[in-house]
């Protein structure tokens, strides 16, 4: 990081088109965070039947859409502004060309708004289209082609976004030979590099099977094959949600508690372990698939185990950093320093919770991973326990708690009620650890995800950590209070946007106590890092990828296709699949459809 | 390149967790010969299945002593048999599989779970003890009605399941 070239001038003041394209970013990324609160309120409390406002069919058009928007849109605007933001500042240069920037935004804007609209027309029957696939559009249920279309072109527009980085850079480095890659820079280009291997796989999956098979140009896919090209990307894509927020812990955190990053070297070796370990991973979502063979699975999952270290790196070093900033400020003692530390900024309250919230998420992430005890919370609501607390938290509250520092300084504008922050970040923080808390019991208990009436005729489970309605209580609260905390948030952002601008917000970011200059030249080889991640995807999924066409062949085993979309696709599915045995079920079931 | 000390020894004992976390698993699972859902079974048609010497008839069948085997079904919206009928105190392997889109298999409260995939068989083998009742459910989203697709796995005693085979030949 260079020090101090901001001077007292803010963002906005040196590249006001940036900051521009940062806000418009930012602004997409919170629409969906609206509107992702919303669906997830209504879910909650179908779920949970404290009030069931909807027909349970709709439910699911309700989880795509919440599904979809919040780890979609949400997550991925907000990266490419802050992406924006990292690489002009920390090369202290513009864009290569402002046209193309806002050229992948509207690429970008364009797809989500295809793949929104196909899923939101789910709700009426006016219109012959949905997409009720949740996020992981699991083959063969089909949704309608703009929803596959509209993902693709989102997908295409973030390529170029990287490429637009990835330019910015090279001409910077031809302006400033012999150069280290500044911090932030390089943990852009980790990130892009890394989501060009993952995102490769499901565009191609989307491409040459999905599309043309919703298109109807080809009659049926293989439901291993575009699954686990789903999951080559969905696990990457984890990390994609989370390296934004690691950039945030590594760079601007210690700053704002009075500090300054412990160590740059081991920041980028963390960043580089990401590039290499994200990818060849994705089976562990598939341990309890037919059809892959086991020793895929424990290859994966050795993988998985050393996918921690990197996070558990980030852990000490952003720890050592505030203790470091705490000391500054004057703390002192074993854990005195803690009290030390600027608990009334929201931006740093906000952080710090987020962070302590994905040490828990880490924990059962643990457990997710371990192929034997994986086998007893597979698909339970357990497991949107666990991504509540890493993407839903520790991504988006450190994504909330940053906008209450970045926001003034690409716009000029003063927050417009810091302690209004503070209460929304602490807030968000107590009704996830409720609602999260209380996912995890119930999926010891077996209870599953992704259903809108969780509670069954034939049975009921077996109380354990408080019975079953207790819990849903707590959800309930829990996911209230979340969304109480989100408008909060978003009102207060509304309300920071009618301020006047005033000058003075300038904020600067300190070197790395052990800075560049450190770290071995080899680090900022992207190619050398680049050609080994991909290396390391193609041991890992060439096998298993061959297995499986060879299996089933490239277009599936005699599979047939499910549109959601279709009301007479609906109606010829359920004359053709009526079974002779649950003829009375299915009656019911009919009426449940309509 | 600079590691602080502390740093050198949290890296180490990361190391050792990720050590300690495979190893368990390795022992706790691979090393006694846990099965897992696997590759097992071949790959069959799931728009013929009707044609399938296993699923064109779901049922639970003995194949040795104490040992028995259940062709199960699962379809938009439901599974078939059900309930499936399983005497106690055996081995029971479950060939699960589907005839349209991919479910989930999950027996409530235990550690029966695998998904269903159309065109492959999942296989997994549980050893049953006390006559209970369990519920079964389809942990994967399968449709606009997923919530409605459940089914029950009954442990029964071996008199009683000798009784309901003798008793269903006739049908
Ligand atoms: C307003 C706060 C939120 C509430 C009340 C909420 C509630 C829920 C609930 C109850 C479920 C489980 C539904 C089911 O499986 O039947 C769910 C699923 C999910 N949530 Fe949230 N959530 C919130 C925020 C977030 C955030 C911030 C993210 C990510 C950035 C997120 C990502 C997801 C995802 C990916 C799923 C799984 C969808 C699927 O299974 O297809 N949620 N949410
Ligand atoms: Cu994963
Ligand atoms: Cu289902």
């Amino acid at each position: 990081m260079s020090e101090a070239i901001e001077g007292d001038r803010t963002f906005v003041d040196k590249f006001p088109e940036e900051a521009r394209i940062v806000r418009a970013a930012l602004l997409s990324s919170f629409l969906a965070l609206v509107i992702g609160a919303v669906l997830g309120i209504i879910q909650t409390l179908h779920r949970t039947d404290v009030a069931r406002i909807i027909p349970s069919t709709d439910y699911y058009t309700v989880l795509t859409a919440h599904g979809v928007f919040m780890v979609i849109s949400f997550t991925i605007f907000f990266l490419v502004g802050l992406f924006t933001w990292a690489v002009t500042r920390s090369l202290d240069r513009p864009l290569i060309d402002i046209r193309i920037t806002w050229t992948w935004y509207a690429i970008m804007a364009v797809g989500m708004t295809m793949t929104g609209v196909s899923i939101l027309a789910g709700f009426t029957d006016a219109i012959d289209m949905s997409a009720d696939v949740l996020f992981t559009f699991y083959a063969p249920l089909q949704a309608h082609p703009m929803f596959y279309a509209g993902l693709a072109v989102f997908i295409v527009g973030s390529w170029i976004a990287g490429a637009d980085y990835f330019r910015t850079w090279l001409a910077w480095k031809r302006e400033n030979p012999g150069e280290r890659i500044p911090l932030q820079t390089f943990m852009v280009l980790m990130t892009m590099a890394m989501w060009y291997i993952a995102s490769s796989a499901v565009a191609a999956s989307v491409l040459i099977f999905l599309l043309p098979w919703s298109l109807g140009l080809i009659d049926q896919v293989n439901p291993t094959l575009t699954r686990t090209l789903f999951w080559f990307f969905g696990h990457p894509v984890v990390y994609f949600w989370l390296m934004p927020a690691y950039l945030l812990w590594y760079t601007v955190l210690p700053k704002i508690a009075g500090g300054r990053l412990f160590s740059d070297p081991l920041a980028r070796v963390v960043f580089v372990l990401f590039l290499l370990l994200s990818t060849p991973v994705g089976i562990h979502h598939q341990y309890l698939d037919p059809g892959i063979a086991e020793g895929f699975k424990f290859i994966s999952m050795t993988n998985t185990m050393f996918l921690l270290l990197p996070s558990l790196l980030t852990a000490f070093t952003v720890v050592a950093s505030v203790e470091y900033g705490a000391r500054q400020r004057g703390g002192t003692g074993l854990l005195g320093w803690l009290t030390d530390l600027p608990w009334r900024k929201p931006e740093f309250t906000g952080m710090m919770l987020a962070g302590l919230m994905f040490a828990a998420g880490g924990f059962s992430g643990m457990v997710n991973a371990g192929m034997n005890i994986n086998y007893m919370i597979h698909n339970t609501i357990w497991v949107p326990g666990h991504f509540h607390l890493t993407v839903g938290t520790a991504v988006a509250l450190t994504f909330m708690a940053a906008t209450y520092w970045i926001w003034p300084q690409i716009s000029n504008k003063p927050i417009y009620s810091r302690a209004v922050g503070l209460f929304q970040v602490v807030l968000w923080f107590i009704g996830m650890a409720l609602m999260s808390n209380a996912m995890h019991a119930q999926g010891i208990m077996g209870v599953p995800r992704r259903t809108a009436e969780p509670e069954y005729s034939g049975f009921e489970y077996a109380t354990m950590f408080g019975g079953y309605e207790e819990l849903n209580i707590q959800i309930a609260i829990g996911g209230t209070l979340l969304f109480v905390s989100t408008i909060l948030f978003i009102g207060n952002l509304v309300l920071t946007m009618g301020n006047p601008k005033v000058s003075g917000l300038a904020e600067t970011l300190p070197p790395a106590l052990s800075g560049p200059d450190d770290a071995p030249r080899v680090l900022d080889n992207l190619r050398l890092w680049v050609a080994i991640a991909v290396t390391l995807v193609v041991l890992a999924y060439a096998l298993p990828l061959a297995a499986i066409i060879n299996r089933g062949g490239l277009l599936g085993p005699g599979v047939g296709t499910y549109p959601v979309w279709l009301a007479p696709g609906l109606d010829a599915l359920a004359n053709a699949a009526t079974p002779p045995l649950a003829g009375d079920a299915w009656a019911s079931l009919v009426e449940v459809v309509r | 390149m600079h590691i602080h000390a502390y740093e050198k020894l949290w890296l180490a004992a990361s190391v050792l967790l990720i050590l300690l976390l495979l190893g368990s698993v390795t022992y706790g699972a691979v090393g006694p010969g846990v099965a897992m859902v696997s590759d097992s079974e071949q790959p069959v048609d799931a728009t013929a299945l009707d044609e399938d010497e296993r699923f064109s008839e779901p049922r639970v069948e003995q194949v040795g002593e104490n040992e028995y085997a259940a062709y199960v079904v699962a379809f938009q919206f439901g599974f078939q048999p059900d309930p499936i009928v399983i005497p106690e105190d055996s081995t029971v392997t479950f060939y699960v599989t589907s005839r349209d889109v991919i479910h989930g298999f999950e027996v409530a409260g235990t550690n029966a779970n695998t998904m269903v995939v159309p065109g492959e068989v999942s296989e997994i083998t549980v050893e049953t003890d006390e006559p209970t009742e369990y519920g079964l459910i389809c942990n994967e989203y399968c449709g606009a009605g997923h919530h409605v697709m459940e089914g029950k796995v009954n442990v029964v005693s071996q008199a009683e399941y000798e009784n309901q085979t003798s008793g269903g030949d006739g049908e």
